[in-house]
């Protein structure tokens, strides 16, 4: 069942600690919560293990930290699900720079 | 929203609606898995703050004194709050067990979700009438000479179990400590075991 919270993800120690408020978790934007589901999915459907983006997680926010860049958690997450889906040969930087563009000029509206 | 410069949100949204997009498309992600991921998690707290406010009154005498005397006001001071509640203390004479005899009150800020037994009709009476019974089948096997006393949670008042510290965890530190305190045990159907030797 890919709806049952894994320990493992829901309570990583240190830095890499999910944003939380009184215990739950907080996403700021919807991308975020996109952005945390489609790593958890990947992780659920053997893409990748969970340690694999956990380790680069933590590798990006240390080198966030000592850039002294004031990015948001979910930002660094970001960078580093895009970092390990590149190491993995699942994503082509091109073509997300692509597409992010067909996005932002409405040549395309919708996901699918 | 933070008040440090940033990229600016839009950017970020329309990067990631490229990428769902992307990995939809190569069948690497469903957009409804994502959904349901989202939502399973945002509702899921699981036990480890209460497990932090246990762990914390193992280790701190005066915490703990301070617990038992008023449990809404020690949790604060972890930071933890948004409810009323009463912590009760399992000793070797007497063990607590929480329900909640009408639905399904429950101190979710500490230990997240009721587990869907809690819920459950046949959990809500058989607790009172036949505690022993229900402890046995959790696997909790109690002297007859130990006294079991039954809390009623209710929307006013909610209840946590501080279990006993199991044996042979003195050198273990209060984070580890709070690794070892399961959902179950804070409700009262099971007891903390101790750390297996594999894992020390």
């Amino acid at each position: 069942m890919d709806a049952v919270p894994s320990r493992e993800i829901a309570d990583m120690p240190g830095q890499a600690a999910l944003p939380r408020k009184n215990g739950e978790l907080v996403f700021d934007e919807a991308w975020q919560g996109r952005t945390f589901g489609m790593t958890v999915a990947m992780s659920h459907d053997a893409s990748f293990k969970w340690s694999e983006f956990q380790a680069r997680l933590i590798d990006e926010i240390a080198r966030a930290e000592r850039a002294g860049e004031s990015s948001s958690y979910y930002e660094r997450w970001l960078r580093a699900f895009e970092r390990l889906l590149a190491d993995k040969g699942l994503l082509d930087a091109a073509a997300l720079a692509a597409r992010t563009k067909d996005f932002a000029t409405g040549r395309r509206d919708d996901v699918f | 929203m933070s008040h440090h410069h940033h990229e600016p949100e839009s950017v970020l949204s329309l990067r990631v609606r490229a990428l769902e997009s992307l990995l939809v498309e190569k069948k690497l992600v469903a957009s409804e898995a994502v959904d349901r991921i989202v939502s399973a998690y945002e509702e899921d707290i699981g036990p480890h703050n209460g497990a932090k406010v246990v762990a914390r009154a193992w280790v701190d005498p005066a915490y703990k004194q301070r617990l038992l005397a008023d449990g809404t006001e020690a949790i604060e001071e972890l930071g933890f709050g948004g409810v009323d509640l009463r912590v009760v203390e399992n000793t070797p004479g007497v063990h607590n067990l929480v329900v909640c005899t009408l639905c399904s009150c429950y101190p979710h800020a500490l230990i997240g979700l009721p587990p869907t037994w809690y819920k459950s009709f046949e959990y809500r009476s058989r607790a009172v009438r036949e505690p022993r019974v229900v402890l046995r089948e959790f696997g909790v096997e109690l002297p007859e000479s130990t006294e079991i006393r039954i809390w009623d949670s209710s929307a006013e008042l909610r209840y946590l179990v501080l279990p006993e510290r199991p044996a042979g965890t003195e050198n273990l530190r209060e984070a580890e400590l709070a690794e070892l305190v399961t959902r179950d045990a804070m409700i009262g159907v099971a007891v903390v075991q101790p750390p297996t030797p594999a894992a020390r």
